[in-house]
């Protein structure tokens, strides 16, 4: 039986969903909901985007407006509904290769434009629906299909990308910390900016099984045991800290909003 | 009474005529020949209300186009062949996810960078075909300032009724001419307003066509929480594999324009009943034809014109029955033959074709058109 959060804000009748079994997507998907029915949004004036690939399917599952673009342009197509419509929530779904690869340029110019869309990334270290080729957040010398003797590529550091490019929040969180992943999703749409945060997915298909990382709770344990939550890692030696990644919140520095400030333009033109 | 005229650049009467047709969401990134497009809509969309925004790339500003689309912002980029290459992919996305919205590129020198940034038309195919897949397409071509401001308008209206992208394939002398033209009042502007459901969200299928082939069209935030997508969609809008489902929709698209081609075409002739000659052209080079006529009607030539103001789906039928009665076309095009192609393929050996072309960046003299045609004659 699906949950109560299930039957509320997913499309039922579109399920089961297409990924893999184990996949750490489902798990985000879910966690987006949670965050949307935390902060009590008002449903019929929530838009959800996404570009192509594994992440880019969740919006199907999602009972709200969505729109399932090309492949990296989601946030360009975000853009131009959250500036027609301010009124509405933007959220933006994508993936690492999606957001990153193909769609870097968006990504970077909304983090700069503080336009108020939260981005959620699924990352899951490989192209999924392509069949396992190396993207930018694969990490060095790990492979893919495309990476037969190791990707010698240097991995994206995503939360890092948007904060330097001028995103006014950005987290990360993973599949197996869905309670900080639901609460960092509440606290990026509650910012009236750009939003980012990376959710770390598990591809125990493709990028599990070409690295032998083992299966889907393997993978997700190794989430538990090498997280390290940014306000503990403080006060951490960085012996202890070899070998670990940063979860939590990196960046909350609220700025004037894009749309916002649009109209101001108007209404000033207006008031000539 | 104060004159109403005005001098006005072709690239002006664009935005004005794109105002006048109700846009509220300009997206676009510069490039010449059509940068004062984005330049006006910069400054006159926020007075009205609207919205511009310079997007980091072409790719991207004709993806936020149809995001504003969607939410019921009629909504308009502007570039040149090479961005016009770039937006390819998502005008794609527009014709299949049935988005109105209006693609102006005003046309240079190329492929590639080319002569940046001399007067060309060699995108006339790559307007029709220059995404890939089958799709529906409509294209415009003026040939005056006013007639950029008319045809604007008749985009967007055209856009909005069959749910198509529309191209208005300008070109660069269009684009940067300046003449006198006198605009109409808003109250003789006819606007067309794309159809909206009139059921509920429990019976909204948002691509179920009506027997127009046209589906209604929410927007978003209106509460329907209908589902877009760049897949093949059966009427629910949602992905399918069914082969049955997807050859409806594919044909469904194309339908849509054929059945309705003879609202959507339009072109001028002139002097073609008695006319031995008649001199194809658009946009720019049809001036020169214009001029190339008459001049030959004064010699005591039957020259005639014949001018497609849609372009795509070309004026096919009208064509086809002047290739009865006339002994030969001239083609007159900057580029090596592209409105060529598509005529000779309507006439077949119905009637002879000549060709003028002209790619070294110089617009096409009377003169050259006048030269081609006395070798005919």
């Amino acid at each position: 039986m699906p949950s109560a959060l299930v039957n509320e804000y997913f499309r039922t009748n579109k399920l089961p969903q297409i990924w893999c079994p184990g996949c750490g997507h489902g798990i985000i998907t879910r966690a987006i909901t949670a965050a949307i029915d935390k902060l009590g949004l008002e449903r019929d004036k929530i838009c959800i985007v996404s570009g192509i690939g594994c992440s880019s399917r969740a919006p199907g599952y999602m009972d709200f407006d969505t729109l399932h673009t090309t492949h990296g342009r989601a946030i360009a197509f975000a853009t131009g509904v959250k500036m027609a419509n301010p009124d509405l929530k933007v959220i933006v779904i994508t993936g690492d290769g999606d957001a990153t690869a193909i769609g870097g340029n968006h990504l970077i110019h909304a983090c700069r434009r503080n336009i108020d869309i939260t981005t959620i990334v699924f990352n899951n270290n490989i192209y999924g629906m392509t069949g396992g080729q190396y993207s930018p957040t694969t990490p060095k010398f790990d492979k893919g299909t495309t990476a037969p003797y190791g990707n010698i590529d240097k991995a994206f550091d995503i939360p890092a990308l948007a904060a330097a490019a001028g995103a006014t929040y950005v987290g990360r969180s993973t599949a197996y910390h869905t309670q900080l992943l639901i609460s960092l999703i509440e606290n990026g749409i509650k910012n009236e900016g750009f939003s980012l945060i990376e959710a770390l997915s598990v591809c125990p298909t493709y990028y599990g099984r070409k690295n032998k990382k083992g299966s889907a709770v393997d993978m997700l344990e190794w989430q538990k045991d090498h997280a390290v939550n940014i306000s503990a890692a403080s006060k951490m030696t960085p012996e202890s800290l070899e070998g670990k990644f940063l979860i939590g919140e990196f960046k909350n520095s609220p700025e004037p909003e894009y749309t916002s400030e649009y109209q101001k333009i108007i209404d000033r033109l207006c008031k000539e | 009474m104060k004159s109403k005229a005005r001098l006005m650049q072709g690239n002006e009467a664009c935005v004005e005529g794109a105002i006048a047709a109700g846009m509220k969401f300009f997206a676009g990134y510069p490039i010449t020949p059509s940068t004062e497009i984005a330049e006006i809509a910069a400054e006159k969309l926020p007075r009205v209300g609207g919205k511009f925004i310079q997007m980091e790339d072409e790719i991207a500003s004709m993806a936020a186009v149809i995001g504003a689309s969607l939410t019921g912002s009629k909504s308009m980029t502007a570039t040149s062949g090479p961005g016009f290459s770039l937006k390819q992919e998502n005008i794609g996305y527009a014709a299949l996810a049935e988005v109105p919205c209006v693609v102006v590129d005003v046309q240079r020198s190329g492929p590639s960078t080319g002569l940046p940034t001399s007067p060309a038309q060699g995108d006339i195919m790559q307007a029709r075909w220059g995404t890939h897949g089958d799709h529906p397409v409509i294209a415009l071509t003026p040939s005056s300032v006013r007639e950029t401001f008319d045809l604007t308008i008749r985009a967007f209206n055209l856009s909005e009724k069959y749910r198509v992208p529309v191209i208005l394939l300008m070109d660069e002398i269009i684009g940067h001419m300046r003449e006198r033209v006198e605009l109409p009042d808003a109250f003789e502007i006819e606007i067309v307003n794309r159809k909206k459901p009139t059921v509920g969200r429990d019976q909204y299928l948002p691509y179920k066509a009506d027997e127009d082939l046209i589906p209604p069209m929410a927007n978003y935030g209106e509460g329907y929480r209908f589902h877009v997508t760049g897949l093949a969609h059966d009427e629910t809008g949602f992905p399918t594999n069914s082969p049955a489902m997807a050859d409806k929709l594919y044909r469904r698209l194309m339908d849509k324009i054929e059945m309705h081609k003879d609202d959507i075409i339009q072109w001028e002739e002139e002097n073609t009943d008695d006319a031995d000659v008649v001199i194809v052209s658009i946009g720019g080079v049809s001036r020169a034809a214009d001029t190339a006529m008459k001049q030959l009607r004064e010699k005591g030539y039957k020259v005639g014109t014949f001018r497609p103001i849609t372009v795509w789906p070309f004026p096919e039928k009208r064509l086809l029955e002047l290739a009865s009665k006339v002994k030969t076309f001239v083609v007159a095009e900057m580029n090596l033959g592209q409105i060529a192609l598509e005529v000779e393929r309507i006439i077949k050996d119905k009637a002879e074709l000549k060709k003028v072309n002209k790619v070294n960046g110089e617009a096409i003299y009377p003169e050259e058109i006048i030269a081609r045609i006395e070798e005919v004659l």
